[in-house]
């Protein structure tokens, strides 16, 4: 335990000690070199890289360097990611073999190791992380910790104003303040729907009620999505803090954490964080010595992707079959175990402490009239920048995938974007200026969803992508009520004929009827969500749809059933790389001879396309 | 320990440390079906009988819940676990084809064990490496960046070391 | 007038009480709502939306089976946009049954087709993959077939709410979602007491008993074999639904009519065996309660309840009454004594007992149901299989005329008439058991406390100066609380009847299937209870002991009631068993 004191003294050492983190002019021989261990980073080794780094320090006794793992920087497509502050250098992808150079280049000789360096898209070599275009347009409010402390070392976390804003509210707030602050900020659920969360907590605050809970929802579960995760893993004790912050304003003195076992590095961090924020009274009885009390527990998920709908997550907490629960009664009337109970998801709470300590005017004037704030999305697919970006409400679509994203890969066009993931929709290229915000996204069949950001180029088929949300809802739905059970199904049935070239014109309008039907029959969101990419693509692609139902054509060639994959003589150069590429030998041709594909060998699994220089192949 | 279907006396010792951390309340039965699907790799059905008994609840919503909860598996996994992301960076990105290239070459389908209890093949949504897509992972390692000659490989690898 | 609340639905203004459902609602003021998987007191889930209304300023349909009503609420329950969605639900529902109606045990009696009618489904927009699923016909009681399952979940609900059992539950996930046993085994295997109540819970034809009807015709065909039919009490106060009677039609005189028409040689009464059950039962019941021995004595004519207690509750085993159950009883009785009068082999004896129970099938298979080698019972066909036997001779039931149970094994009792509901057997024993204690002949004759549909009743009887305390449940449920009670060291009464069907064997599971709209507007339990305490009203004997078949058969046979003879013939033994034979 620490006394308050102590905590202070933390804070205020500990901030002088970390001000490089921050600061490029920090007044400081020391160095940090930042180590992302982010999933992405993680997977690539980053752990080696830490290690090795650590080991030669040791070895050749330099002093003032320290080595620090970090969470996510954001860029996943440069990792494994090694940043050095205070002077912001920043390194892609970085492998275990370079560290000896980094420290030998950059540590001792204080030169940069200039192959190492991260280049822009544009081919230019950059030299610190905020030159990058990629983080030019972002503005990092729920991501702020990520990347600069380390998630293990709480003291890290203090030092930036953590636990800050509990004690603010615990000795300055009323209940009806604390909320009032959230009201005003116009935040709302990060989740996907964007219930305004002052609201939220107002509700679950008024019901009657000793026994109370605060649940936080880290069930991400949208395919492409990892903001939630990234927060988790890269600032955990952000999360801890506004969940306290919300048992205080609603009168909860437990909470739970319901975390996908599939995130075991997030699962590790939160862990260590409630163990960490435990022995220092932050968490536990009588937090701040004020007669407020908070503990929290973590609940495991176990792979359902439903479970991230608030009712279903509930009666999974409870242990029983995630299958959602007519509203209402709403959580915040009767929810875990019949109590009361508040749910926001990560990113919701990320924001809260920044909140708390900067008032609900600072907040609000992010963002647009509506949607008030930032929101961070996974940039994925066919982008450049691959990786996790956070932007005030109000962003475009356009600046998020060209200024951000650096652009699509190839030179191809853009074709869609794909936001929501199975809830969501497909945003067309006419629709790239639309502002990202609740009330635009949802008003072109698209929705927020949780901040999965999927980039299409136009070899990317439509009709395959819109099976593609419906097999991942078939095979997640909880079979609970008839539409979305037997419906969605159909759905897939449907889209799987087309995709075969089996499809009837009959079976597009058989489609768009059973849609719209599921959309408002099923129990939960994720019945009634589960027809938006098939409604959305059909809007926004009506000529793809039609081309498969009544010409058995795919454009992309991406459904081999009625696809040819052929070179184009004008273009081909006889350079040979797709014949040596084809895993099946079936390209025919010999020297500079212009190739042919045969079709009868041909198993349309696309390599060729990749490989031909001269875009020949379609 | 994950290889071959444990005996009872192996699932009693574990259920025994089991019963020392859990009250027999029903809400811990998924957090008891994670701990035991870690440790054996599958849930038993002789554990199954025993959890029955100790959080007093009927065998069928236990196997109600293991078969709801795509991470619970009913039969010991084979040495090797190769999970395809279908994530949809990873499926804009084509790990359709290295699916079906692994169950063109295991002559398995997801959620399938080969007869040598070898390879067990598995989907999974989104690994969080995305950067890295498409990605496959053999037991939990990420391999990036996947093509079809990359699994080959990682494959033909696996297959020597037998 | 605070906990009523008015709402407009379809433009009518009702008041209704607070905590009511649209559903309801809207049937109060006559308009009628489709329901599939909305089961009264059993099952509101609001899964398969064929209840979906609109209410105004609510987005999507809502079911009307959990909605409650609200202050001001508009409702909306015909729009031609709700009849075209609830077409779609149906659509989609078929699309995923087999569509073998025709040779389907409920065709006919079926709530899908039904509605399919009702909907004119011409033809199925939506067909697509069906999985295959394993049929379970490997318990002696009860056939699952999953193929025709709708997932409506009623028959979890009856098994696991109701009756407290889990035998089954939603298993998989999705499209692939059924509903099935532990690791998928066969009932047989499980904690499946045979209750049969899932089977009247079910809308469609994918639970149902196992029938034995052809063996049944095999043995009327032989003419070596003398076959004898014996009914349960419950019987006649249901049979006659299967015809198209009102609920509480009394048929004794017809089901006996018919059963000598489909070519039984003789058609017995069970309530006779009934009578035994009580000699024996009261008879060791005084004197347990006169030694204080392993009280409270519960009775065992339930063979649902017995095998409950045998897997849930083996160490109170000895609370049991040993008494077989009426018609195992009678059953001994024939092949020993009457062959004996008749001069008939017993081995060419064939006894069918008519049932309302499921459960009784597993019973008359169990080891110990028989004496000297020679099985108790050979058959046993519920209600509903002795319907389908009298339909398929093509007779017409409704207009049969009354005949009388064969003498001298058909005389019963008023007392063994009321054994078929819930409490009856209780009332039946203090009869004969007031006038043992006293050795008077009392005229109290009916015990309202143990009356009526209460699942648990409780009533206190002072019989020669002493309380007795005795307690009445029925429904698994509530056995459960009761030995509960017992195990705990909680119980304060001496005497038990417990039934395992909610109800009683009138509500059992091999009685008539009544739709869910029926049973959400009538008391199909009152109804067929009075059926039967009227058969008992009209007896000119309403005390088992004053059976005068029987006073002859314990003074020229038995002997006593508990003799030696009566403990080989008519007693029995139980087995502790365990919940799950499941090969772990």
């Amino acid at each position: 335990m620490k006394t308050v004191e102590e905590i202070h003294k933390i804070r205020e050492e500990k901030r002088k000690e970390l001000d490089l983190r921050v600061n490029t002019s920090a007044d400081t021989r020391e160095k940090h070199i930042l180590v992302c261990h982010g999933t992405g980073c993680t997977s690539s080794k980053s752990p080696k890289i830490l290690e090795n780094f650590k080991k030669i320090i040791k070895e050749k006794n330099i002093e003032n360097v320290r080595v620090i793992k970090t969470g996510c920087f954001g860029l996943c497509a440069k990792g494994p990611i090694v940043i050095i502050r205070p002077e912001d250098t920043f390194y892609a992808m970085v492998n275990p073999e370079d560290c000896e150079e980094i420290i030998q280049t950059h540590i001792v000789e204080g030169k940069k190791v200039e192959r190492l360096l991260c280049k822009d898209v544009d081919g230019k070599m950059v030299n610190r992380l905020d030159d990058l275009n990629f983080y030019k347009k972002q503005k990092r409010i729920a991501l702020k910790n990520c990347g600069i402390i380390n998630p293990e070392n709480i003291d890290e976390y203090i030092a930036f104003d953590g636990y800050k804003a509990i004690e603010k509210v615990l000795k300055e707030m009323s209940q009806d303040e604390v909320i009032k602050v959230i009201s005003d900020s116009g935040l709302r659920g990060r989740g996907g729907a964007g219930f305004p969360t002052g609201k939220k907590w107002e509700l679950t605050k008024i019901v009657e009620g000793k026994q109370k809970y605060v649940v936080c929802n880290a069930d991400e579960g949208d395919p492409g999505a990892f903001m939630d995760r990234s927060i988790l893993e890269g600032d955990p004790h952000c999360v801890l803090e506004a969940m306290a912050i919300a048992g205080y304003a609603i009168g909860a003195d437990k909470g739970y954490i319901y975390v996908r076992a599939e995130y075991p590095i997030a699962v590790q961090r939160l862990k260590i964080a409630i163990e960490q924020a435990r022995n220092y009274g932050l968490l536990g009885k009588n937090i701040f010595d004020t007669d407020f009390s908070f503990d929290i527990e973590i609940r495991l998920g176990a792979g359902a992707f439903v479970c991230g709908e608030e009712t279903a997550l509930l009666e999974s907490i409870e242990g029983k079959r995630g299958q959602p629960r007519l509203k209402p009664p709403f959580p915040a009337q009767r929810g875990l175990w019949g109590k009361p109970t508040l749910i926001n998801n990560v990113e919701t709470y990320a924001n809260i402490t920044k909140i708390i300590l900067n008032g609900a005017e600072w907040y609000s004037a992010i963002g647009t009239e509506k949607s008030k704030g930032t929101k961070v999305f996974a940039l994925g697919g066919n982008v450049n920048n691959i990786g996790l970006v956070e932007v005030p409400m109000g962003t475009t679509l356009r600046e998020i995938v060209y200024d951000i994203g650096g652009g699509l890969p190839n030179g191809r066009d853009f074709k869609a974007a794909q936001t929501g993931g199975p809830s969501g929709g497909c945003i067309p290229k006419e629709h790239l200026d639309t502002p990202i915000d609740y009330e635009s996204l949802k008003e072109i069949g698209s929705m927020m969803g949780s901040g999965g950001m999927i980039i299409m180029d136009d070899t990317k088929c439509m009709v395959n992508l819109a099976r593609f949300y419906l097999e991942f809802t078939v095979s997640e739905s909880c079979g609970k009520c008839t539409p979305c059970r037997i419906g969605t199904k159909r759905m897939l049935e449907i889209l799987e004929r087309l995709c075969d070239g089996k499809g009837t014109k009959e079976d597009l309008t058989k489609l768009d009827k059973l849609a719209h039907m599921i959309a408002k029959a099923s129990v939960c969101g994720l019945g009634q969500c589960a027809p938006n990419p098939v409604i959305s693509t059909m809007k926004y692609f009506k000529d793809e749809f039609e081309e498969h139902a009544i010409d058995k054509n795919c454009r992309t060639s991406e459904c081999k059933a009625i696809s040819k994959i052929t070179i184009d003589p004008e273009k081909c150069k006889g350079c040979g790389l797709c014949q040596r590429s084809c895993p099946v030998n079936a390209i025919k041709g010999e020297g500079r001879d212009k190739r042919i594909i045969d079709q009868d060998k041909c198993i349309k699994c696309g390599t060729c396309l990749n490989n031909c220089p001269f875009k020949a192949i379609s | 320990m994950n290889e071959t279907k444990c005996s009872q006396k192996i699932q009693d010792d574990f259920l025994k440390e089991i019963y020392k951390t859990y009250k027999p309340e029903k809400d811990n039965l998924i957090q008891i079906l994670n701990e035991v699907q870690e440790h054996f790799g599958y849930i038993p059905k002789y554990t199954q009988l025993q959890l029955s008994g100790f959080l007093k609840m009927p065998m069928a919503e236990i196997f109600g819940v293991i078969t709801f909860y795509s991470r619970f598996t009913l039969e010991p996994k084979g040495k090797y676990t190769i999970s395809v992301c279908l994530g949809t960076a990873c499926f804009v990105k084509g790990s359709q084809k290295i699916l079906d290239r692994l169950k063109e070459r295991l002559k398995i389908e997801p959620g399938q064990t080969t007869e040598d209890g070898m390879f067990s093949l598995d989907e999974t949504r989104c690994v969080g490496a995305c950067g890295l897509a498409p990605v496959f992972t053999v037991n939990g390692e990420v391999y990036g960046k996947a093509t079809v000659q990359k699994l080959d490989q990682v494959l033909d690898e696996l297959e020597n070391k037998k | 007038m605070e906990d009523m609340v008015t709402l407009t639905i379809d433009g009518k203004e009702v008041k209704v009480k607070k905590f009511t459902t649209v559903l309801q609602a809207a049937k109060q003021i006559g308009i009628d709502i489709p329901t599939l998987c909305y089961l009264k007191e059993i099952n509101a889930v609001g899964d398969c939306r064929m209840c979906i209304v609109e209410i105004e300023g609510r987005r999507g349909y809502i079911p009307s089976c959990i909605q409650m009503v609200e202050e001001g609420m508009v409702v909306h329950t015909n729009t031609p946009e709700l009849m075209e969605a609830r077409k779609m639900m149906l659509d989609l529902i078929l699309s995923n049954h087999p569509q073998d109606c025709l040779t389907c045990i409920r065709s006919g009696n079926c709530e899908l087709q039904k509605l399919a009618i009702q909907f004119n489904m011409e033809n199925i927009e939506y067909a697509g993959e069906r999985i295959e699923r394993k049929i379970d016909d490997l318990s002696p009681a009860i056939v699952r077939d999953p193929n025709k399952c709708v997932l409506c979940r009623r028959c979890i609900s009856a098994c696991k709410n109701v009756q407290g059992i889990g035998a089954i539950d939603c298993v998989n996930r999705g499209f692939e979602s059924c509903v099935s046993t532990a690791e998928n085994c066969s009932l047989n295997d499980v904690n499946c007491t045979f209750c049969g109540q899932c089977i009247k819970a079910c809308p469609v034809g994918a639970l149902h008993e196992k029938e034995e009807i052809d063996n049944v015709w095999e043995k009327l065909k032989d003419p070596d074999t003398v076959v004898i039919a014996q009914t349960a009490p419950a019987v006649r106060a249901g049979l006659g639904e299967e015809f198209g009677m009102p609920i509480g039609t009394s048929v004794t005189g017809k089901m006996v009519t018919s059963l000598k028409k489909l070519g039984f040689d003789k058609v017995f009464d069970t309530n006779t065996g009934a009578d035994f059950t009580i000699m024996e039962e009261a008879n060791e019941f005084v004197d347990r309660f006169t030694k204080n021995d392993n009280l409270p004595m519960i009775t065992s004519c339930s063979p649902g309840w017995v095998k409950f207690i045998e897997s849930n509750f083996p160490d109170l085993l000895s609370h049991l009454s040993s008494c077989k159950s009426p018609h195992q009883m009678f059953g001994a009785i024939l092949k020993t004594y009457y062959a004996k009068q008749e001069n008939i082999d017993p081995k060419k004896m064939y006894v069918v007992s008519v049932m309302p129970c499921t459960a009784k099938k597993f019973e008359k298979d169990r080891p110990e149901m028989e004496v000297d080698g020679i099985r108790d019972v050979d058959a046993v066909i519920t209600t509903r299989e002795l319907a389908r036997m009298i339909k398929q001779a093509n007779i017409d039931f409704v207009n049969l005329p009354n005949e009388e149970f064969d003498i001298p094994m058909g005389e019963a009792t008023g007392a063994g008439a009321i054994f078929g509901t819930t409490g009856g057997v209780m009332e039946a024993a203090l009869r004969t058991a007031q006038d043992t204690l006293t050795g008077e002949n009392l005229d109290k004759i009916e015990f309202e406390d143990v009356r009526g549909g209460a699942g648990i009743k409780r009533a206190t009887v002072n019989i020669a100066g002493k309380d007795i305390k005795v307690v009445v449940a029925s429904g698994l449920g509530n056995a459960r609380k009761i030995l509960e009670q017992i195990a705990n060291g909680e119980a304060d009464y001496q005497f038990v009847e417990i039934m395992a069907c909610p109800g009683g064997c009138i509500m059992g599971g091999g009685q008539p299937i009544k739709s869910s709209k029926i049973r959400s507007e009538v008391d199909i339990r009152k109804l067929r209870a009075d059926a039967l305490y009227s058969i008992d009203e009209k007896s000119t004997i309403r005390k088992s002991h004053e059976n005068p078949i029987l006073k002859k058969i314990y003074k020229d046979y038995l002997g006593k009631p508990g003799s030696e003879l009566a403990e080989k013939l008519l007693h029995t033994s139980y087995t502790k068993r365990k919940k799950y034979n499941i090969d772990v």
